[in-house]
């Protein structure tokens, strides 16, 4: 521990703080942190990759280029596997939540105490760099995806469309209201289960890498390397089935019923 | 867990995300990417397509070839006839000069048989008129008896 604790409780507590600007608790407030880190991993995620898109070539491609192009192909895989509509958008924005999720991700991985003891000395008393292990930055994901699933329900579908599945699915007209509730559920539990699966994934993953960090220094390792290596299949794992998900989302919003 | 501004923050964040990358990261890359698959599978077709013609000209060589070999050996067997042709040919006059010279040589020798058959009998018959007339010891007339002595010689 490179700052002095009084105690445990008191260096987990330090870890899971944000740094936040405005009244702790209320909404009018904002996680300075996690905004910071994650806009400066998806500008990297966008520099990667623009400046690959800038040089590409249909001729053979280099060593930046190979990578985002294994990247672009699964992904792209991955959209024509589960959708079947036509669309721009879905797959640019299933690579966006691959990739952005995972680097977001990754920074987990980096020395845990760190960041927060440079940010103790430059005066920020919270750093957390992970995004992803505040519900915040997973909920505003999934709640975008949200925001799609209904756009595109009702774009594909028509208004009328729309309000049919809502009322008439699954138990026909007699069940108009028990139907409506049924599928405001399911709407529903799709963004939350989608933000709450990575959310509790990492913040899961931040408490147990506090929690070894707690040992002493020489033993740490022993629990610290596996914990790691589990957690870069996590990490992915998780970028990846929310990614997946979403198009699954969408693929289904797409479809007649 | 509380939430807060920081969720509005993260779907403008995703939203801005999201749509640089719909319009200048997507597009370009996908892109590439077909024009290589296509240029990849025009590459295979062409070479597809090589090999076939490759196999079609070897076909035909091979069927020049054959032709070729036919031919020779037709003009080898006609070459043959024709030599053989030409001995007989030649055979044939040779036969035939050789019979000419050999009838002329029989007449050649006929005729000298004659002569010295003529030339014999004149002699015998000079000999028969000397023999006799030491016979007679008298001499004979040789223009009285000139006539019977050719006699004489003709019967020989």
């Amino acid at each position: 521990m490179a700052v002095e604790y009084e105690n445990a409780s008191e260096y987990i507590k330090h870890h899971l703080g944000h740094l936040t600007l405005g009244e702790k608790g209320s909404f009018w407030s904002i996680h300075v942190d996690t905004m910071f880190f994650s806009i400066l991993l998806g500008s990297i995620f966008l520099f990667i990759f623009i400046s690959a898109a800038r040089r590409v070539t249909s001729g053979v491609p280099g060593g930046l280029q190979n990578f985002v192009e294994i990247l672009v192909g699964f992904v792209d895989q991955q959209v024509k596997d589960s959708f079947h509509g036509r669309s721009k958008l879905i797959a640019p924005l299933a690579l966006t939540l691959f990739v952005w999720i995972f680097l977001m991700n990754i920074v987990k991985l980096l020395p845990y105490d760190l960041f927060p003891y440079v940010a103790h000395f430059i005066g920020l008393e919270y750093l957390r760099i992970n995004p992803t292990s505040d519900v915040n930055a997973t909920l505003g994901m999934s709640i975008a995806v949200f925001f799609l699933i209904i756009f595109y329900s009702v774009y594909i579908k028509g208004a009328g469309g729309f309000s049919k599945e809502m009322f008439l699915k699954p138990f026909g007209v007699w069940f108009l209201p028990f139907n409506f509730v049924l599928k405001v559920v399911e709407e529903i539990a799709k963004p939350v289960s989608l933000a709450l699966r990575l959310f509790g994934n990492m913040y899961a993953g931040g408490l147990i890498f506090t929690l070894i960090a707690l040992l002493p220094w020489w033993i740490q390792w022993t629990l610290g390397l596996p914990w790691s290596l589990f957690k870069l299949l996590i990490i992915t794992l998780q970028a990846f089935i929310f990614m997946v998900l979403t198009i699954v989302y969408l693929s289904m919003a797409h479809e007649d019923h | 867990m509380n939430i807060n501004l920081t969720l509005l923050g993260q779907m403008i964040t995703f939203a801005l995300l999201v749509w640089v990358t719909m319009k200048y990261v997507w597009p370009p890359i996908i892109k590439a990417m077909q024009e290589r698959q296509q240029k990849i599978a025009d590459g295979l077709a062409a070479a597809e397509r090589g090999k076939h013609e490759q196999e079609l000209a070897e076909e035909r060589a091979k069927k020049v070839l054959q032709e070729a070999k036919q031919q020779a050996n037709e003009i080898i067997s006609q070459a043959q006839k024709r030599a053989n042709e030409v001995v007989e040919a030649s055979k044939d006059t040779a036969r035939q000069e050789a019979e000419r010279i050999k009838a002329s040589a029989e007449k050649e020798i006929e005729q000298e048989l004659n002569r010295a058959r003529e030339e014999l009998r004149r002699q015998v018959g000079v000999i028969a008129v000397a023999g006799a007339e030491r016979i007679l010891k008298k001499e004979v007339d040789a223009k009285a008896h000139d006539d019977a002595i050719r006699d004489l010689a003709a019967q020989l």
